[in-house]
């Protein structure tokens, strides 16, 4: 075992397969010159050179599209999205054409490409820059969308999804890149389409991805002084979903709080509370209750932002409503 | 061009003509629903170019693409059965009239978010760059495409990376109902090729062998020096944009004129200038045709509809199982 941070698990995930396959290209802004813009790719282009690493003008949609006919064509590219907030200049390619292509031509062509970048809310960073918008491409058939939360996860689930055949969104933690763990040696995957309970409990079942898998691993540190001891599930794969572990854990516990980062109107947290609530209904002894970032644009000042997001004791409060 | 050629992309284009033909009656009978937007009186186009392919080159079109298909090896048969929602149709009945597919002839489609394939397009040329297999990708558009976004960054990546792809916009002076004075500023919308930069022409569309030497040009450049370009053909569709259009932005006159420089006319008329001796073999082969369009729609009549049962079949590929040691956390 080692302790790498997200940013370095993640550059070994690309590194590795890049090594593994000849067909696999990372492409993006800054990914290659200035070794990413968030340093994830920092010393790919030493290593594999300008035909697999390629640095792109501004054209989200551009090279989204051209990823897209790459991999229609038989190579197997890495698009980078500088941020999440900046996929949205490109969701048709990745919505109307690398969601669609295989089924439209009833299987005849497929789209194995990786659709990777930060995510989430840091701080000050202000409205067009932290938002967390994994709801708009759960929503979407023919896309498969993945979110670690440590390094062990992303390196394992990185490696799974590049060798997917279907198109994959793997949103990443920009605030978490820093956040050492530990990664085991040597070669290991993660399948996508698994949750993993991160914390065994028994009283209460939070379920979390990303950023808030932290703030609920806190929350039920806190309580467990108190002797309560509740079960922590990292969704991991949010498309497609793991919802027998969902379940299970739910008729163990009886009580599920959802904590996302997210807005909470048609999100895809109010989506999971939805179905948790008809497939887990006879075992439920109070209502589930997501929490959601607060539904409003993300402002600049210290003094407020940090209202956006759900703490430790909100997801406390949460669970004592339930109990 | 040779007569010989010329006889096979005539036949090329009396099918593409025989084939719209029916789909529009088929159409109007209920048989075929959504949409349907013909090619009628821009065949020259489509055929003239796909003969200067080779095997390893690439097309993509956008939804006005039975004629493409059929020029790259579709069948009348898969074709009409598309059409037709059956399960033996060209995209298993689940693509429909926009979303043609042949992929063996490395025919991507048949794509119905306007200019969004250029970049795609793009990406083919970038494999086949990448690969190294010295192939050419073919991206047709309408006029209406040169204003989106995605059309613009697919044509700055193609020149700024020196992508083996043409561009051939489908000049027909309306993008739906509204002309192109109305959408450019320019009359030729070959103009937005300065911006990238990227070589450019702009070329009368009606004779084939004239749609072909323009192709080929572009098409071997593209190809031995791995530079894109932009093609526009000034042609014309004689139905409405599609079969919902009444047509009401045109006038019957205009309609005419263009009828009289009609690609199969003008095809026959360079056949009898090698020889009057062709006017049977032109005979022979509108009967020939004509046998294999009623073939194609009472093939497509007769076919099996793909089942309810098998509604999700291909969203996802399910086999994808990464090899080497899983972690099950």
């Amino acid at each position: 075992m080692r302790e790498l941070s997200i940013r370095e698990a993640l550059n070994e995930a690309l590194e590795e397969e890049m090594r593994r396959d000849d067909r696999i290209f990372l492409m993006g802004e800054e990914v290659g010159y200035y070794d990413g813009a968030y340093k994830v790719s920092r010393g790919l282009l030493e290593k594999f050179g300008e035909k697999r690493v390629i640095d792109t003008p501004i054209a989200e949609n551009g090279f989204a599209g051209l990823g897209v006919g790459a991999a229609l064509a038989g190579l197997r590219p890495i698009i980078e999205f500088m941020t999440w907030n900046f996929s949205l200049i490109a969701i048709d390619q990745i919505v109307n054409h690398a969601a669609k292509a295989r089924y439209m031509s009833a299987g005849k062509t497929t789209c194995p490409m990786v659709f990777r970048g930060p995510g989430g809310s840091v701080t000050q960073l202000s409205g067009q820059h932290s938002q967390s918008l994994e709801s708009y491409y759960a929503h979407i058939p023919g896309i498969k969308v993945v979110m670690p939360c440590n390094s062990k996860d992303a390196k394992g689930l990185l490696k799974s999804a590049i060798r997917d055949e279907n198109p994959v969104v793997f949103i990443e933690s920009e605030a978490m890149y820093g956040v050492k763990s530990e990664v085991p040696d040597g070669e290991y995957l993660i399948p996508l389409g698994q949750c993993d309970i991160k914390r065994p409990g028994s009283k209460a079942t939070l379920v979390c991805w990303s950023k808030t898998v932290p703030t609920c691993l806190a929350a039920a540190e806190q309580l467990a002084t108190s002797g309560v001891d509740v079960e922590v599930i990292d969704v991991r794969s949010l498309r497609p979903l793991d919802e027998e572990t969902l379940v299970k854990s739910i008729m163990k516990t009886n009580r599920a709080v959802i904590v996302q980062e997210a807005w909470p109107v048609a999100s895809y947290g109010t989506w999971l509370a939805s179905r948790l609530q008809e497939q887990a209904f006879d075992y439920l002894d109070a209502p589930i209750i997501t929490i959601s970032g607060v539904d409003c644009p993300y402002p600049y000042s210290k003094a407020i932002e940090h209202a956006m997001r759900a703490t430790a004791e909100d997801v406390i409060n949460a669970v004592r409503r339930v109990l | 061009m040779d007569a010989q050629q010329l006889v096979k992309l005539y036949r090329q284009m009396y099918l593409m003509r025989r084939f719209e033909e029916e789909a529009a009656k088929a159409y109007t009978e209920r048989k075929i629903g959504g949409f349907l937007h013909l090619y009628i009186g821009q065949e020259a186009v489509a055929t003239g170019s796909i003969a200067a392919l080779e095997p390893q080159d690439t097309i993509y079109t956008a939804y006005r693409c039975h004629a493409h298909y059929l020029a790259r090896g579709g069948t009348a048969r898969a074709g009409m059965a598309e059409l037709y929602g059956r399960k033996a149709g060209c995209a298993g009945g689940r693509g429909g009239s926009m979303h043609f597919y042949n992929v063996e002839q490395n025919f991507m489609g048949g794509w119905g978010i306007v200019g969004a394939h250029a970049p795609i397009a793009a990406g083919a040329a970038f494999a086949s760059k990448y690969k190294g297999d010295g192939g050419v990708t073919l991206c047709y558009l309408g006029d209406g495409a040169v204003s989106i976004g995605p059309f613009h960054e697919g044509l700055c990546l193609a020149a700024l990376w020196k992508l083996p792809v043409v561009y051939i916009v489908e000049n027909n002076g309306y993008s739906m109902g509204t002309p192109i004075e109305r959408t450019l500023v320019t009359a030729d919308a070959s103009i937005r090729a300065l911006g990238y930069p990227m070589a450019r022409a702009t070329v009368e569309g009606v004779d084939v062998v004239d749609c072909f030497n323009a192709a080929k040009s572009a098409i071997d450049r593209a190809r031995n020096e791995s530079l894109p370009f932009l093609l526009e053909f000034k042609t014309y569709r004689y139905r409405g944009h599609s079969m919902a259009d009444p047509g009401k932005y045109r006038t019957k006159e205009e309609v005419e004129s263009w009828k009289e420089r009609d690609p199969l006319k003008l095809a026959e008329n360079r056949l009898l200038a090698f020889s009057q001796d062709y006017a049977q073999q032109i005979a022979s082969i509108q009967e020939d045709v004509e046998s294999e369009v009623q073939d194609a729609v009472k093939f497509a009549h007769e076919s099996e509809d793909p089942q309810v049962k098998d509604l999700t079949q291909y969203t996802y590929i399910e086999e994808s199982a990464p090899a080497g040691q899983v972690l099950f956390a």
